[in-house]
C-alpha cells in the first residue's frame, strides 16, 4: 500500500522547493531576525531614543551581571515560571480530558470555561485589578465581613505576586486546555476497549493510556506555558506597575521600565537580548530532554 | 542554483517594498492640514479646547485645522518621548517645563521662542516672569505657560471635621494629633495613592523643604547624589515612617491609583478626612462631585515643622505647565500663532471659569469670576508669597534617576524599606 502511494507520486513530490519558504523566512527576517539584530546592537550602546546611539562597549552588560534588581527579577520570572506550570499544567490536563469525552452538558460548560481566552489581556487585567480594588472592590465589603479587615492583594508583595500567578492561569488554561482536549481526542478509542476488556478501570486508563498518549501534548503545552512565562508582561504592567516596590519586577518588565521610564535603551535592549537567548535555549533543552523534537509516533505498534 | 538567487531576489523586493510603504506611510502623515496639539488628558482639557476652536475659526475653511489629541496621562512621558524620537512628532505639545524638556532641547528637537518672543513683546509681558522663567532650558525660552499654577496643597473634607469635631492642622503637632482622632472615629487620615508613587513624593517634597530648605533639593538636582545623605532627608523618611505606623494613610493605600479617582473618592465620600494633592484636585472633584466641591472641600497650607531650616511659606508642585513647540514642523509658523490663544483674555476666562489660577501677569483682577474665588485667591497669595517653588522631583531630576527615585519613595510608605535604607539606596543612584 504505501510503497504503491510512494511509486505513484514520486515524480511530482520529493522535497519542495526553497521558494515555498520565502514568505515565512522573509518575515521572519524583517519582523523578528533584524529587530533581534538591532536590539543586539543597542545593548553595546547608549541610546535615549532621541538622536544617535553612542558606543558604549560592554558597559551595559557589565551593569546587567552586577544589577541587583536584575538578579531580583530573574529569580522572580523563575519563580513565575515554575509556579505557573505547576497550576496550569494538571488543571487544564484535567480540563481538557474531561471535555474531550461525551458527558451530558459538556458543550456549555467547555464554553464557558473557554470564555477567558476571547478577552484582551488588558480587559482581563483591568477586570481584576477593579475586583481586588480594596476600596471599592469586592475586598471592601466581603474583608469586614469575616473579619480580616480590609484585605490589599495587590497591595502587599508576596500577595500580588501570587495575585499575578492567579491571573495568567485564569487567562491561559483555556487555551492549554483546548491543546488537551484536542490531544485527548486523537487518542483512538480502541486502546480504552481493549484496556476495558482487561478489566483496567478510569483511573489506570487515564494513567497508562491517556497520559501517555498525551505525551507530546504535554511538550508543546509546557514549552508555551514556560516561555509565556518568561514573556509576560501587560498583566504586571496594568495589575501592579512592577511593584508594590519592586516586588513584581520580572524581567520583561524591568526592560520596560529601564526602556521606557529610565530611557536607557541600550540597558533595556541587553535585557531583551539575554531574555530571547535564555527562552530560546529553554525551550531548546525542553524539546531535546522530552524527545519532542525526534517526532517518535506513540502509536508505535498499533 | 537558480532558485536560491532567484529568491533572494525576491526577498530583497518584497524587503524594498515593505520599508518603501512604511516611509510613505510616515511622510504623508505628516503633509496632512492638521496641526497636532498633544494635551495631557485630564478635566481640565476643555480650556485648550476652545482655543483651538477659536485658532481653527481665524483660520478660514482651507486654512491649517489644530486638533488635540488627548494623551492618557498614566504614559504621557513616554508616548510624548517615543513620538519625539520618530518622525511623528506634534507639533505642539504640553510639558512640565524645565527638566522634562531638557533632553529635547539637547537634542535640537524644539523651536527656542526667544526671537519670538522678542516680535511679539505683548506675549512675554502677558504672563508672571517667574513663571515664564521655568519654560526655559540653559537660558532660552522653549516653553509658553498654559496652565494655571498649580502648588501642592492640604485639602480636607470639612463634613468629616465638623462630625469629629476638630479643625484643620495649624502645626506638625496637629497633624500628629489629627492622625490619632481620625484613626480612633474609623476615618482614614490621609487619602493616598500609594499606586502612583509621585503622589507620595509630594509629601517627601514637602518635608524635607521645611526640615532642610530648598538647597537640599538643589544639591541633588545638581547631579551630586551624595546630597540625599543630607541630615533632611534621613528626617523627612522617618516621619514618613512614623506617619505610616501611626495609621495616617489607613492600611490599604498601595494599590490606590490616583488617576482612576481612587484616592479623591475616598477623600469625597469622606472615607478620608485630607488628601495632599495639587491643586487640580478642585477640579478633579468639580467634574465628579460637584456638591462635595461646592460645600464640603476645604484646604489649608502644608503645616510647618518645628525647628525646620526651610521657610514655611515654601510651597511644591508644578509652577505651571507649558506648551513647546517642535523646530522643523511643516506647521512651524501657525503653531508659533497659536502659543498666542494662551494669553487671549477668552482662553484666561475660561481657566478661571474652570477653577485654575492663571499664571498671566493681571491674573489677580479676574479671579473674582473663578467658581470660588476664596480657592482662587488662596492659590494666587500662596504662589506669589512663596520664596520658593519646588517644581515636582521627578519633573526635575533625569529620567534615569528619577525612575529609580520614584520606586524607593513607593517602598518607603509601603515599609518595605527603613528610613536608612531609603538613604542609602537614593545615595547610590
Amino acid at each position: 500500500m504505501s510503497a504503491h502511494a510512494q511509486g505513484r507520486a514520486a515524480p511530482r513530490t520529493g522535497r519542495p522547493g526553497p521558494l515555498w519558504a520565502l514568505p515565512g523566512v522573509a518575515f521572519f527576517a524583517l519582523f523578528a531576525a533584524l529587530p533581534m539584530l538591532l536590539v543586539a546592537y543597542l545593548s553595546f550602546t547608549h541610546w535615549g531614543g532621541l538622536g544617535d546611539p553612542a558606543f558604549a562597549g560592554l558597559d551595559n552588560w557589565t551593569r546587567l551581571a552586577g544589577d541587583p534588581l536584575m538578579h531580583r527579577a530573574v529569580g522572580l520570572s523563575l519563580l513565575l515560571t515554575v509556579a505557573s506550570w505547576a497550576l496550569q499544567t494538571p488543571i487544564s490536563l484535567l480540563l481538557g480530558v474531561w471535555a474531550a469525552g461525551r458527558q451530558r452538558g459538556r458543550a456549555v460548560l467547555s464554553a464557558v470555561f473557554f470564555l477567558p481566552l476571547l478577552l484582551s489581556s488588558a480587559a482581563v487585567a483591568i477586570i481584576w485589578r477593579a475586583l481586588l480594588d480594596p476600596n471599592f472592590g469586592p475586598p471592601a465589603w466581603i474583608g469586614p465581613a469575616l473579619g480580616l479587615g480590609t484585605p490589599d492583594p495587590l497591595g502587599g508583595g508576596g500577595s500580588a505576586f501570587w495575585v499575578i500567578v492567579f491571573v495568567a492561569a485564569w487567562q491561559f488554561i483555556p487555551l492549554h486546555m483546548l491543546l488537551y482536549q484536542g490531544g485527548a481526542r486523537q487518542i483512538p478509542e480502541t486502546l480504552y476497549q481493549a484496556a476495558r476488556i482487561d478489566g483496567a478501570g478510569r483511573l489506570r486508563m487515564f494513567w497508562h493510556i491517556t497520559l501517555p498518549q498525551l505525551r507530546n501534548t504535554v511538550t508543546t503545552s509546557s514549552v508555551l506555558m514556560v516561555v509565556g512565562s518568561l514573556t509576560y508582561f501587560d498583566t504586571v504592567l496594568i495589575m501592579t506597575d512592577g511593584g508594590p516596590g519592586t516586588d513584581t519586577t520580572i524581567v520583561p518588565y524591568l526592560m520596560f521600565r529601564a526602556g521606557f521610564r529610565s530611557w536607557e535603551l541600550g540597558y533595556a535592549s541587553a535585557i531583551a537580548f539575554t531574555l530571547v537567548i535564555v527562552a530560546t535555549l529553554i525551550a531548546l533543552v525542553m524539546v531535546r530532554l522530552t524527545g519532542f523534537g525526534s517526532m517518535r509516533s506513540t502509536r508505535e505498534g498499533m | 542554483m537558480t532558485t536560491p538567487r532567484v529568491g533572494t531576489a525576491a526577498a530583497l523586493a518584497a524587503l524594498t517594498l515593505l520599508t518603501a510603504t512604511a516611509c510613505g506611510g510616515g511622510g504623508s502623515a505628516q503633509d496632512s492640514d492638521e496641526m497636532h496639539v498633544w494635551m495631557y488628558q485630564d478635566t481640565l482639557v476643555v480650556v485648550q479646547e476652545g482655543a483651538v476652536e477659536r485658532f481653527n475659526a481665524d483660520q478660514g475653511a482651507d486654512g491649517v485645522q489644530a486638533v488635540i489629541d488627548q494623551v492618557p496621562g498614566d504614559n504621557y512621558v513616554e508616548r510624548l518621548r517615543t513620538a519625539m524620537g520618530s518622525p511623528q512628532r506634534p507639533d505642539v505639545f504640553f510639558n512640565w517645563g524645565s527638566g522634562s524638556i531638557a533632553p529635547y532641547a539637547e537634542q535640537g528637537l524644539l523651536e527656542p521662542l526667544d526671537d519670538h518672543l522678542a516680535e511679539n513683546p505683548e506675549l512675554a509681558e502677558a504672563f508672571l516672569p517667574s513663571v515664564l522663567e521655568s519654560g526655559k532650558v540653559d537660558g532660552v525660552q522653549y516653553g509658553i505657560p498654559l496652565r494655571g499654577t498649580q502648588p501642592v496643597v492640604l485639602f480636607y473634607n470639612r463634613a468629616v471635621f465638623d462630625d469629629v469635631g476638630v479643625e484643620p492642622p495649624q502645626t506638625w503637632d496637629d497633624v500628629l494629633t489629627l492622625v490619632d482622632e481620625f484613626t480612633a472615629a474609623d476615618v482614614t487620615p490621609f487619602a493616598l495613592a500609594g499606586a502612583d508613587p509621585w503622589t507620595e513624593q509630594m509629601w517627601l517634597q514637602y518635608l524635607v523643604d521645611r526640615i532642610g530648605g530648598p538647597e537640599v533639593f538643589a544639591r541633588i538636582a545638581g547631579g551630586d547624589s551624595e546630597g540625599w545623605r543630607d541630615p533632611a532627608v534621613l528626617e523627612a523618611a522617618e516621619m514618613v515612617a512614623d506617619l505610616v505606623d501611626r495609621g495616617a494613610f489607613g492600611d490599604s493605600y498601595a494599590s490606590v491609583s490616583y488617576t482612576e479617582g481612587g484616592a479623591s473618592t475616598l477623600l469625597s465620600e469622606g472615607r478620608a478626612a485630607m488628601h495632599l494633592m495639587g491643586s487640580w484636585e478642585y477640579s478633579t472633584h468639580l467634574d465628579q462631585a460637584r456638591d462635595f466641591a461646592e460645600n464640603d472641600l476645604g484646604y489649608v497650607a502644608f503645616p510647618p515643622i518645628p525647628d525646620g531650616a526651610g521657610d514655611p511659606a515654601n510651597i511644591v508642585g508644578n509652577p505651571t505647565n507649558y506648551f513647546s513647540v517642535t523646530a522643523d514642523g511643516p506647521h512651524l509658523d501657525r503653531a508659533l500663532e497659536f502659543l498666542s490663544y494662551t494669553a487671549q483674555d477668552e482662553y484666561v476666562a475660561d481657566m478661571v471659569a474652570n477653577g485654575e489660577v492663571p499664571t498671566t501677569a493681571d491674573a489677580e483682577d479676574v479671579l473674582a469670576d473663578s467658581p470660588d474665588p476664596e480657592f482662587a485667591v488662596f492659590q494666587y497669595e500662596l504662589v506669589r508669597d512663596a520664596p520658593h517653588f519646588q517644581l515636582s522631583w521627578d519633573q526635575a531630576l533625569t529620567p534615569e534617576v528619577a525612575t529609580p527615585m520614584v520606586t524607593e519613595i513607593e517602598a518607603l510608605f509601603n515599609g518595605q524599606r527603613t528610613p536608612q535604607e531609603f538613604v542609602d539606596a537614593l545615595a547610590a543612584l
